[in-house]
């Protein structure tokens, strides 16, 4: 790929310039043109050279895909708290080298997303940062306690325009709790994302509770304590009709209990992580503690059950629960290691080996799951908009036939905990555009 | 075999018969009035405890010391993460102090499995959590094997050469009570298995891991149904705080279905033997009288568990080639 400056570019860091687009295959279809500007696309089309301008700046894009711009419902930015596994800043490069443009930053920082104050900041945060835009997620509970609701109508009132709430790597356990959030926030279109997980059932837990756990002797984390809870939860959801989002689907069961919510035609939306789709409890054996995850990796048939529910819509989208940890706190026992993993800078990669090359998604359907619906579950306007004219300019160049083993040293999080260091994988982010301005240009930040 | 020993898995069969004669030889040292070879002399042990348990340092210790190693004993009770030094630096530091071989005790499953990342040394797991203690299943199977007439006799080079022992082909052991959270009975499914015994399982449901019929063994609930066809009964320690979290009703309700008194006693074949790895919680899991009974084999299970611990750092430490 090549990037060359135009006579008359306009001003970059504004998005105001002129690009053109050459020859890119958009949603994996034949190649067009994809013109650029005043951070709008302009046009779609072969041969756009003249509509660009003669001071367009020009990308030959030949056997990259062009997808929307990437939205991820749920990262872990851990800024404020804990700037030494991310901050805000790095965190939005390792989102923008994954092709995304919006991430919903999860509640669990130090101090806790729960107050307008708190959530003003991490959105002040990532405008400063600029490599994609952060919505923060507030939490439902104060410090994510579990026991009073946070004041969801002030965050949603303030500039940072909250939508999605959710106590993520907690549970609202309480089901009065639930039902109460889910009843409130109707008043501003908000809906509750769920950590589905029932706290006495996976007390200490450590992985998932089947044949290995029993073999290595781990606490197991029962698949029916997640069940439990989306099927509660959706009954609750339709009860009071309300809006719920369940995070992180990681079981065969709890994609049958959504695939029921949702012929009821009840409002629930399902997310799945990329390691969900693609990784099995089998990888604990060796104790090491990059495979320490909540919820945890689970069975071959688990992760089959996954596929397929992505592949037919049961689950909505793909999230990635980037989760960053340093070394240390990973670099121990396996009981005593944080749970988590990263994700942002693998994700595209990941989908495509787990469902592209597998033949259940096709591109089109890739952006549907990691673009259009993820931003329309989390409300967020500007994304997710389809490649058409008149669309926002934020969208990724993708090159499918490029093959690389994930190197987590190359990576710009902060953290270098991802389970798939070592593993050769399709794809490479070659460029990624924030309404019209470029935030990673050859696979490097812009 | 293997550099260390983390799992029953780890071993053969052949492995495991060689660690079994090995021991036999060694345990003649033991009746000797001066216990002691140099076969491991200028080799460095290190006792790493993050747990206490005085019964299993004091058996790896004077394992080392009649084998004529620098034995040391590590005791980091209390030092994991947020209390003091990470499992990291302790084998840094062990390392640096040049350990040939670290015997680790830790309640975290799968912490020797980290240890090994970490040390050059051979690694010895001396129980990690609910994972398992391999050289209890050994010494186990050391017992069982001299009770039913199937060791080496001991004969001088005997490991060497001699008549080599046998395996435990066609006996049955029954191991009952703390399935789900006992190191041992992991262990000792594994070996006693890959030895040739059928190994039955006997607890109540909420003691026994989910996906337990994927072991090899099998499985019951009924103590009283089980005794009749057993060999071995093999009584597990209970841990009175499992009452708390429901895994049961009661002790006392524990010990009437699931512990061994005379009567139970009473239903098994004339040779079987009653074993128990310790500390027992005598008229709980098993009845003094059991305890203290000729079937019984607690007493030797002790002795024995030096001789076979003394084999285990011999074979791991090279002492084959060291010894001729």
């Amino acid at each position: 790929m090549s990037a060359a400056n135009g006579s008359a570019g306009g001003d970059p860091v504004a998005g105001r310039g002129s690009w053109l687009i050459r020859g890119a295959r958009p949603l994996g279809a034949g190649p067009a043109d994809i013109a650029i500007r005043d951070g709008l696309v302009t046009a779609i089309g072969p041969g756009l050279a003249a509509e660009a301008g003669a001071g367009a700046q020009v990308i030959d894009a030949g056997g990259l895909i062009a997808l929307p711009g990437l939205v991820d419902l749920h990262t872990h930015l851990r800024e404020p708290g804990r700037e030494d596994a991310e901050t805000v800043e790095t965190g939005t490069m390792a989102a923008a080298l994954g092709g995304f443009t919006a991430v919903h930053a999860m509640a669990n920082t130090d101090p806790v997303a729960d107050t307008a104050g708190v959530v003003e900041q991490i959105w002040r945060l990532g405008r400063q940062a600029g490599y994609c835009d952060v919505q923060p997620v507030g939490a439902v509970t104060t410090g994510l306690g579990g026991k009073q609701l946070a004041e969801l109508g002030a965050m949603a009132s303030s500039p940072a325009r909250v939508r999605v709430f959710s106590d993520d790597g907690r549970c609202v356990s309480d089901a009065v709790l639930m039902r109460r959030a889910l009843e409130y926030v109707k008043a501003f279109d908000g809906v509750i994302a769920q950590h589905a997980q029932e706290p006495r059932l996976t007390d200490g837990a450590q992985m998932n509770e089947g044949e290995v756990s029993g073999r290595l002797g781990l606490a197991g984390w029962p698949a029916v304590a997640e069940e439990a809870v989306i099927a509660r939860d959706s009954l609750l959801a339709a009860h009071v009709g309300s809006v719920l989002h369940i995070c992180h689907v990681s079981t065969a069961g709890s994609v049958e209990i959504i695939r029921w919510a949702k012929s009821k035609g009840w409002q629930v939306t399902a997310e799945v992580t990329p390691h969900h789709l693609l990784l099995t409890d089998e990888l604990v054996a060796g104790y090491d503690p990059v495979y320490k995850v909540n919820p945890p990796l689970r069975t071959a048939a688990d992760a089959a059950a996954l596929r397929q529910a992505l592949a037919d819509g049961t689950i909505d989208c793909v999230a990635t629960d980037h989760a960053p940890h340093p070394l240390e706190d990973k670099e121990t026992e396996w009981a005593a290691a944080a749970f988590g993993m990263t994700g942002l800078e693998t994700a595209l990669r990941v989908v495509q080996e787990a469902m592209v090359e597998t033949g259940l998604l096709d591109w089109a359907g890739v952006a549907d799951r990691m673009s259009a619906r993820p931003a329309a579950i989390g409300r967020l306007a500007g994304h997710g908009q389809p490649l058409a004219a008149g669309s926002a300019a934020s969208l990724v160049l993708y090159d499918p036939a490029a093959r690389a083993v994930v190197d987590p040293a190359t990576h710009a999080s902060r953290s270098r905990n991802t389970p798939f260091a070592g593993m050769a994988l399709p794809g490479r982010v070659v460029a990624t555009f924030l309404r019209g301005r470029p935030t990673v240009l050859d696979g490097k930040l812009a | 075999m293997n550099r260390h020993l983390i799992s029953a898995a780890d071993l053969t069969r052949e492995d495991a018969l060689r660690v079994l004669d090995t021991a036999d030889e060694l345990a003649r040292i033991s009746d000797r009035p001066i216990k002691k070879l140099p076969t491991l002399r200028g080799r460095t042990v290190v006792n790493l405890f993050f747990e206490d348990s005085t019964r299993t340092r004091i058996s790896f210790e004077a394992a080392a010391k009649r084998l004529s190693a620098d034995v040391i004993n590590f005791s980091a009770k209390g030092s994991s993460v947020g209390k003091g030094e990470s499992l990291k630096d302790t084998a840094l530091t062990l390392e640096a102090m040049g350990a040939d071989a670290v015997v680790i005790r830790h309640s975290a499953s799968g912490a020797p499995h980290r240890l090994a990342e970490w040390v050059r040394g051979s690694v010895i797991n001396a129980g990690d959590g609910a994972h398992e203690h391999p050289t209890q299943a050994l010494l186990d199977a050391f017992t069982i094997r001299r009770r039913f007439g199937r060791s080496s006799g001991g004969e001088p080079g005997a490991a060497a050469g001699g008549k080599p022992g046998g395996g435990l082909d066609g006996l049955r052991v029954t191991i009952v009570g703390d399935i789900l959270h006992s190191r041992v009975a992991r262990s000792n499914v594994l070996l006693l298995h890959r030895l040739g015994a059928e190994v039955l399982l006997v607890a109540p449901p909420t003691l026994l891991p989910v996906a337990v019929d994927a072991w090899p063994c099998s499985i019951g609930y009924d103590l009283d149904a089980a005794l009749p066809k057993s060999d071995v009964v093999m009584m597990l320690r209970i841990q009175q705080e499992r009452m708390n979290a429901a895994y049961f009703p009661s002790v006392r309700e524990y010990s009437r279905r699931y512990g061994l008194d005379a009567a139970r006693m009473a239903q098994l074949p004339e040779r079987a033997i009653v074993m128990h790895p310790g500390p027992m919680n005598r008229g709980i899991e098993i009845a003094a009288g059991v305890a203290d009974s000729p079937r019984s084999t607690v007493v030797e299970q002790v002795a024995n568990g030096v001789s076979v611990r003394m084999a285990v750092l011999y074979l791991l430490l090279g002492g084959a080639e060291a010894g001729q």
